[in-house]
């Protein structure tokens, strides 16, 4: 059973890194990655809210969207799937609202470090998108969690790599037309292949 | 307001303010859905009329959404228009909606939609939001077909599935993979900004001058 969700684990952040093999959350990922502090700050935002949403949407997907599910109620014959974008949507942006009031009541430091990050999620893709996968593959309670976890990680981990190349790049003699933006692209296309080698590994 | 000020909401995102090369909006989908001209012809028209009459309805609603929960708002009316979009296509072009998976869906996060919604919609009036829906919808297009274009030709040697290209040309699979279209939007930036030297950016630091040496300018050292 472990393995099993170690496996999930593995696939989600290497082999199906939501940044670099999917690429959601591109916005996001492309303009704050000019320093670390800042990419490593959003990364973790990005971790908590997936490790919510995600799962707390495959419980309403399981058991209110999908065909039949309200079965337990007593009702039959049942397919909501079509309100799925909105209910998804509006879970994201209610969660990112609580954590926020509650990061601001009982965690103050960790509020200010994310501050400003937290209403960006919302229309960070990468959220939606994990949660729109997790129904395509159709996963269980306990595998969602993980799904999530992984996600949001691999986001991270990837943001946190473009900001390190990207401070490092600060000094170099690059055409002027390329500064910035440009190069940034071509980079995330580079690292993308070298996630693309990862492709190869069969758990 | 005159017929200026509408010629310029639809013009000016073309190329000068575009929201990917310029404004860093958007950038998600226009790399998974360019390998195929066809693909990607559907994506535009799905997000011009998304961020068109998004902006339409959420102008014309403006004077009555509390601030606090504008988002949400916003959000509501961003994610009816796309299922409205999403159940069209899966009715009448079903292999296509098939194709685009979820990407039908991510143009509710699509950052342009929500950008233009919070920075244009919420303060001018609604025939000239949906201008400048439409010109930002087809500033998005123009790059998007782009990449298209040149994935497809070089990377298929077909142009909306018809091979076009002569026979002894060898396929470049490279460019089918998505990576490749970070790097053709990469050098798109280079182009447009060698032609307009107004967007490109500021260095974040400055080179100081040297103590002892005769004050020469950066474009004297060449850097």
């Amino acid at each position: 059973m472990f393995e099993h969700y170690l496996n999930i684990f593995i696939t989600t952040v290497f082999i199906e890194n939501i940044a670099l093999s999917l690429f959601l959350g591109m916005c996001t990922f492309i303009a704050i990655s000019k320093k670390i502090d800042a990419a490593f700050g959003l990364g973790i935002a990005v971790i908590v809210v997936c490790l919510i949403t995600v799962p707390l949407n495959n419980l309403i997907y399981n058991y209110i969207l999908r065909e039949d599910a309200l079965s337990w109620a007593g009702l039959e014959g049942t397919n909501l799937e079509f309100v799925e974008l909105i209910s998804y949507i509006g879970v994201i942006a209610a969660s990112v609202q609580i954590l926020e009031m509650f990061l601001d009541k009982y965690v103050p430091a960790l509020y200010n470090a994310l501050g400003q990050f937290l209403p960006l999620i919302t229309v960070n893709c990468a959220i939606l998108g994990a949660s729109l996968f997790m129904v395509e593959k159709d996963l269980m309670f306990g595998e969602s969690v993980v799904y999530g976890f992984g996600a949001g990680f691999g986001w991270a981990l990837a943001i946190v790599v473009l900001a390190g190349i990207r401070e490092k790049l600060k000094y170099s003699d690059i055409p002027d037309g390329l500064k910035g933006l440009g190069t940034t692209f071509i980079i995330v296309g580079l690292m993308s292949f070298g996630f693309m080698s990862f492709g190869g590994i069969s758990l | 307001m005159n017929l200026k000020r509408y010629q310029e909401v639809i013009i000016k995102p073309l190329i000068d303010e575009n929201p990917i090369t310029l404004q860093i909006l958007g950038i998600c989908s226009a790399l998974a859905v360019t390998n195929n001209l066809t693909v990607t012809l559907v994506m535009c028209i799905a997000v011009i009329s998304v961020i068109s009459f998004s902006n339409l309805f959420i102008s014309l609603i403006r004077n009555y959404i509390p601030s606090s929960i504008r988002i949400i708002v916003q959000m509501t009316i961003i994610a009816s228009l796309v299922i409205v979009v999403d159940e069209l296509l899966k009715a009448y072009d079903y292999e296509t909606s098939k194709r685009l998976s979820v990407f039908v869906g991510l143009i509710i996060t699509n950052c342009i939609v929500m950008g233009r919604a919070e920075a244009f919609a919420m303060k001018e009036k609604p025939l000239l939001s949906f201008l400048d829906g439409l010109g930002n919808g087809i500033g998005y297009s123009i790059i998007l077909i782009g990449v298209a274009f040149i994935r497809e030709l070089f990377g298929a040697g077909t142009l909306f599935g018809v091979d076009v290209m002569p026979e002894w040309y060898m396929t470049n699979n490279l460019l089918l993979l998505p990576p490749s279209s970070f790097i053709i939007i990469g050098l798109f930036i280079w182009l447009i900004r060698s032609l307009k030297p107004a967007q490109i950016e500021e260095d974040d630091f400055e080179v100081s001058v040297h103590s002892t040496a005769p004050n020469l300018t950066k474009k004297d050292i060449h850097v």
